[in-house]
């Protein structure tokens, strides 16, 4: 009874907080529009018993990335910096290719079949709790895609460092240019977490 | 009637809290006061002791102003996200064997994800109110916690190993009961670096850039009056409560002590928060204020790697033996 409303409920908060994410006029309203539905995300999560993932959705995609889409928002001024053609050349075209794509999706949605069941179905997974699942698996089994992606990201991570970094000129000024360059190799690694 | 129940224990929680709140601010102003060798609050009640209350009085008949040019719905927002997102860090924490609303499996994480929704309210505030104090507070704010709490995390990585659980109630009866048991032995490492994140996630002295009075006026809350200031205020003090029972159940045992208490079986973890705020309070009659780089190094510099180092010593150690 109470797992068919809650579902209604954060599909249509959802769905609103993605429409209402991309038409808002301020851009700081639509980056709040997307928080509520990041949350919402994670109650669907929870709904799958994926308590981990529903956390770790919170804690990285509310606590840290959309804080540094914020942060880049801030730091340039919209109405001067931020002039973007259309993609398409009028609104109704735009809207009619939405439209379309919306069509397709419900059109190929019946095909969906459930895949084949693996080691861990639902009730194993919520008795080991999801937390242990996940880990065992991850460090077990896919071990290797789990290296070669931490990888990718410290490569990233370091581009990002040395995309930042300055030669340090020499005089006076250096402490200061010192601490534009922290603050800018901060935004630059945080990213890619 | 279970539901029923469960809204009764929350209203409990949330009174005892909130008079917690209002008499922690007295404590603070009574403990400074005598570190500044003066009395502190005196005039209201017996040594001041009504002091808390008339604040709350005077704070909730206050004319409440929205400045002109202020974004109203972020204005209005940013108090309540604070106070919710603190206050909802609550529900996992438990307080004595079975005293806890949400026993779920993933506490810790909760009260990370609050806590990161907790600075949400601070950075709307900083961009809601136009005002270049408050905004530059907020960006502050945003910086601070997003570089501490990565480093808090990792620093209670450490405990997740020894314990073998994200449950707190399994953290605490992990340690045993007993005094050796305590993590706070063997993740002193750790213990130090949570204790200055926590600090920081908490925005107190000597980490209180984005409120710095001396340069921001009040840094986030200048546009704030009334009621909107005190629910900025309460959320600061939750917030502080928190993190006082995070380090109490993962260092300290929670709610073991000596001797079991009848009736009142929380009374040692009660305690053991109340030492914690003293501690907090203690550092704010003493340390002056970091300078903004200084923070940034030692958050990036300093804690996180020592957190990573404390990290691969205990999950070798555990491997070992």
């Amino acid at each position: 009874m109470f797992i068919p409303i809650y579902f209604w409920y954060s599909a249509f908060v959802i769905v609103l907080c993605g429409i209402l994410a991309i038409s808002l006029r301020n851009p700081v309203h639509s980056v709040l529009a997307v928080l509520v539905l990041f949350f919402h995300l994670a109650g669907l999560y929870l709904l799958l018993q994926a308590e981990f993932l529903a956390a770790v959705q919170i804690i990285v995609y509310a606590g840290a990335i959309l804080v540094l889409y914020l942060f880049v928002l801030f730091l340039v001024n919209l109405k001067e910096e931020l002039k973007i053609s259309a993609f398409v050349p009028g609104v109704w075209l735009g809207r009619g290719i939405a439209a379309g794509l919306f069509v397709m999706l419900m059109w190929v949605l019946p095909s969906f079949t459930a895949g084949m069941k693996g080691s861990w179905p639902s009730i194993a997974v919520s008795q080991a709790g999801h937390t242990k699942a996940l880990g065992a698996e991850l460090f077990t089994q896919y071990l290797v895609p789990f290296e070669i992606a931490g990888l990718i990201l410290l490569v990233a991570l370091i581009g990002g460092l040395v995309l930042a970094a300055r030669v340090a000129q020499p005089g006076p000024s250096r402490h200061i240019t010192d601490n534009v360059e922290q603050t800018e190799t901060l935004r630059q690694t945080e990213k890619p977490s | 009637m279970q539901v029923l129940l469960l809204l009764f224990y929350i209203v409990i929680l949330f009174t005892v809290v909130m008079l917690h709140v209002a008499y922690a601010t007295y404590f603070e102003r009574k403990i400074i006061g005598h570190m500044q060798v003066r009395m502190g609050p005196m005039e209201v009640g017996w040594h001041g002791l009504l002091q808390p209350i008339a604040d709350g009085i005077k704070s909730f008949f206050k004319e409440d102003i929205i400045p002109e040019n202020a974004d109203a719905l972020g204005f209005r927002l940013a108090p309540v996200v604070s106070l919710t997102a603190m206050v909802g860090a609550l529900a996992v924490l438990p307080f004595a064997p079975g005293w806890v609303l949400a026993d779920i499996d993933i506490g810790l994480l909760f009260i990370f994800a609050m806590s990161g929704l907790a600075s949400y309210g601070v950075i709307l505030a900083g961009w809601a109110s136009n005002s270049k104090y408050s905004f530059l507070g907020g960006l502050r704010s945003m910086a601070q916690v997003i570089s501490y709490e990565i480093a808090m995390g990792l620093s209670l990585v450490g405990v997740m190993l020894l314990s073998g659980s994200l449950n707190l109630s399994t953290i605490v009866e992990a340690q045993g009961g007993s005094f050796g048991g305590m993590y706070i032995f063997p993740q002193i490492i750790a213990f130090g670096v949570f204790f200055v994140a926590m600090l920081a996630e908490t925005n107190r002295v000597p980490f209180d850039l984005p409120e710095a009075e001396t340069e921001l006026v009040s840094g986030y809350s200048t546009e704030y009056s009334g009621m909107r200031y005190a629910i900025f205020f309460m959320a600061e003090y939750v917030g502080m409560m928190v993190m006082s029972a995070l380090g109490a159940i993962c260092f300290f045992g929670g709610w073991s002590g000596p001797f079991a208490v009848p009736l009142f079986p929380a009374l040692w973890l009660v305690l053991k928060i109340y030492a914690f705020m003293f501690v907090f309070i203690w550092i704010r009659a003493t340390m002056p204020r970091y300078r903004y780089d200084q923070l940034m190094e030692l958050g990036w510099k300093w804690l996180i790697p020592l957190a990573l180092a404390n990290i691969v010593i205990t999950a070798v150690c555990k491997a070992l033996f």
